[in-house]
């Protein structure tokens, strides 16, 4: 019998050949993923999804009031501040919570991974999905507190998509990262809510990166989440805000290097989930 | 019949690491033992080979789970896989469905694949039923079309229409069993891979899931089936596949498989078992014999002869009260019957020495096939000094014409009475 009658052939390294043709055969499994995601989010919660509209409610007031009535920092253009932080907000909470769910996404699935064959790379990504839903939420939010302030977008506002897709390719290049080292490294479960929290602060969330001085900002844009917070600020304030054009395409490098790399490595590590974790 | 699936060479390398402090191993080692391989590496250049682990640093064996293993399936084949704990069975069907990479060898497979090395995998307690089903289904690969076209018969299938709405955190274990095996039933895949699922749920359910593999065979599809209870592995499968350490030890009919399968289980084979000296304990059994009329040992026998187990025993002390305990199972552990030396007499008071009870099986008890004996020395009402499970094993041959082959348990010479019913005359 002839090599091509078979339809599947397993083999030691060359990793699996058809790895973007499963992918897409496993497209359901991955829509229904996020399904379960979202819908077992909130079960058994008294206040449910409030709880996507109390988080970033809640933060921007501490924001706003510790960041902008107490520092005194400056907003960009004439927005006013819970604006100029909302519009952070978005990208940052996408990425923070994208990252945290994704890279205990393999773990909580272990059982998964040890007894079934699909393409892993699904349980880092859909877990992402989820994120995003919380993000239309907050989004929907921030359309509340322009109309409240009066506050109305320009164009840029057409942008805006590029700066969702760089925030999750970011935070997906993290998550395959942190997922896959999580696997046999489960230190990365510390790591991570640490990471998160550190970076609310060292990012430009509760303040503008205008207040980094300029001689700092390209190494501050390092950070690939500044470069995506300067975008959407950029897409929703309008007007007056310019972007620091340098720092923003280092960040996106950054972030696109990121995403690349932990794709790579999660390829690389994959074959050995089952096994380790 | 085509091949449709094709295991060449397969071979499965794992490392047992014999640190003792923590399973996962944590970043700081991870980087205290790069660094002290970079050391070494930088000391000694020329050992230093690429990927493999540098002698004496990490203390990991190599263990191969699977050692060039080769064979095929032709399409529409029910193979049934044998084999002791850890010889190498889930190792290999996770390597047919794809959860891990094999480290040698390859394997061809023809057609779609499920494999079912769990019931419920990826079963979310906190949904309900219905969407359970849906997760379940996508999990092991069939289409939301494909679902929802089945969906009547699954709940059929796990008898939970009243429940569907719960969810399965909420379902008795039973309930749970019963939804998981039903979303795999009803996979339609061409080649099913099935590990031990039939050990869970209760007698009834096992005969149920028994049932539908049987009839999954009979639509042509191919299925591999790992079992330690050989009666459905004989039930389900015509060939078997015994693997022992790795390697294949046998394929081919599934009774000649069971056969060597059992008969490999234990050491002895001239019909003589003996055991340790154990002074330390009051009684112990130091040997067990299967002897024919004449006294000879042996290990085989014909249905028509009759058998004595020679138990002999060491008592270190006086006992006044005491038995010998024989059982007798068939290979898929079932106890045909159990005697103890009391049976039919009161023994008498032991003092300090070495004995022997023979246990006398009578011709045409038992039909022909393997049985596993098991043996015991006691003290009533409590006290057991020592046990030996499936001690030895008792081979019986048949001699009867395939035509009157007998089914069940006994071959006993059962008595008939014949009447002509007409002129009320006995004949025969």
């Amino acid at each position: 019998m002839n090599e091509e009658d078979f339809d599947l052939i397993i083999e030691p390294t060359k990793g699996f050949k058809n790895y973007w043709r499963d992918l897409w055969r496993y497209r359901e499994l991955f829509v229904f993923m996020a399904w379960r995601d979202i819908l077992v989010r909130y079960k058994q919660t008294v206040l449910g999804l409030a709880w996507s509209v109390l988080r970033p409610v809640l933060i921007l007031i501490v924001f706003t009031v510790l960041f902008g009535k107490l520092a005194k920092f400056p907003t960009e253009g004439n927005a006013p501040y819970p604006i100029l932080v909302l519009a952070a907000l978005l990208p940052w909470q996408l990425f923070a919570n994208a990252l945290s769910e994704s890279s205990n996404s393999l773990i909580t699935n272990a059982n998964m991974i040890s007894k079934i064959y699909f393409p892993r790379i699904i349980i880092p990504s859909s877990a992402v999905i989820v994120s995003c839903v919380d993000f239309l939420i907050t989004l929907a939010l921030m359309a509340g507190v322009m109309a409240w302030y009066q506050y109305l977008p320009d164009a840029r506002i057409l942008t805006l998509p590029i700066f969702v897709v760089l925030a999750i390719l970011t935070a997906l290049g993290g998550g395959f990262w942190m997922s896959a080292l999580n696997v046999k490294y489960r230190d990365f479960r510390y790591i991570v809510p640490f990471m998160v929290q550190f970076g609310l602060y060292v990012s430009p969330v509760g303040f503008s990166s205008t207040v980094v001085p300029d001689s700092w900002r390209l190494l501050y844009s390092l950070n690939p989440m500044v470069g995506v917070i300067d975008g959407f600020r950029w897409a929703l304030l309008g007007g007056d805000v310019d972007l620091y054009w340098p720092g923003f395409f280092l960040s996106v490098l950054i972030g696109l290097a990121f995403f690349c790399s932990g794709l790579v490595y999660f390829r690389r590590e994959e074959r050995s989930f089952a096994d380790v974790i | 019949m085509s091949t449709v699936i094709k295991v060449e060479n397969l071979s499965k390398r794992y490392y047992l690491s014999h640190q003792q402090k923590e399973n996962f191993p944590t970043l700081r080692d991870a980087i205290t033992r790069t660094a002290s391989n970079l050391g070494r590496r930088l000391l000694h250049p020329l050992r230093a080979s690429s990927g493999q682990p540098l002698e004496g640093l990490d203390s990991t064996e190599e263990f191969w789970a699977l050692d060039d293993v080769s064979f095929e399936v032709k399409q529409g084949d029910r193979v049934g896989i044998i084999g002791r704990n850890g010889a190498g069975k889930s190792t290999l069907l996770k390597i047919l469905s794809r959860i891990t990479e094999p480290t040698k060898g390859r394997v061809s497979i023809k057609g779609r694949v499920a494999s079912l090395l769990e019931v419920g995998t990826g079963f979310h307690p906190e949904l309900t039923g219905r969407e359970n089903i849906f997760l379940n289904g996508a999990i092991l690969g069939m289409t939301r079309v494909e679902i929802k076209r089945k969906f009547d018969e699954i709940v059929d299938f796990a008898e939970i229409e009243k429940f569907l709405d719960t969810p399965v955190k909420r379902y008795s274990s039973g309930m749970y069993v019963r939804l998981a095996f039903a979303v795999a039933a009803h996979l339609e895949p061409e080649i099913l891979i099935v590990d031990e699922v039939l050990a869970v749920g209760d007698a009834q359910f096992q005969k149920k899931c028994l049932g539908k593999m049987e009839e999954v065979g009979k639509e042509g599809r191919t299925v591999l089936f790992v079992s330690h209870n050989l009666s459905a592995v004989r039930r389900l499968c015509a060939r078997s596949l015994w693997i022992d350490r790795g390697q294949v030890s046998f394929l081919g009919d599934t009774e000649k498989t069971i056969q060597s399968y059992l008969s490999s289980s234990i050491p002895m084979k001239e019909g003589i078992v003996k055991f340790k000296e154990q002074q330390d304990k009051p009684a112990y059994i130091s040997s067990v014999e299967l002897l024919d009329e004449g006294n000879n040992a042996q290990s085989s026998f014909l249905v028509n002869q009759l058998v004595k187990v020679k138990v002999t025993f060491v008592a270190n002390r006086r006992f006044t009260l005491w038995r010998v305990y024989v059982d007798l199972k068939n290979p898929d552990g079932t106890i045909i019957f159990s005697t103890t030396t009391q049976d039919n007499r009161d023994v008498c008071p032991i003092e300090r020495g070495i004995y022997s009870a023979s246990l006398i099986i009578p011709s045409q008890l038992l039909l022909e096939g393997p049985y596993l004996l098991s043996v015991a020395f006691g003290e009533p009402p409590t006290k057991r000094h020592d046990y030996h499970e499936n001690a030895i094993v008792l081979n019986l041959c048949g001699t009867s014409f395939v035509f009157d082959r007998k089914i069940g348990f006994l071959s006993f010479p059962f008595e008939w009475e014949l009447e002509d019913e007409l002129d009320d005359k006995e004949r025969c």
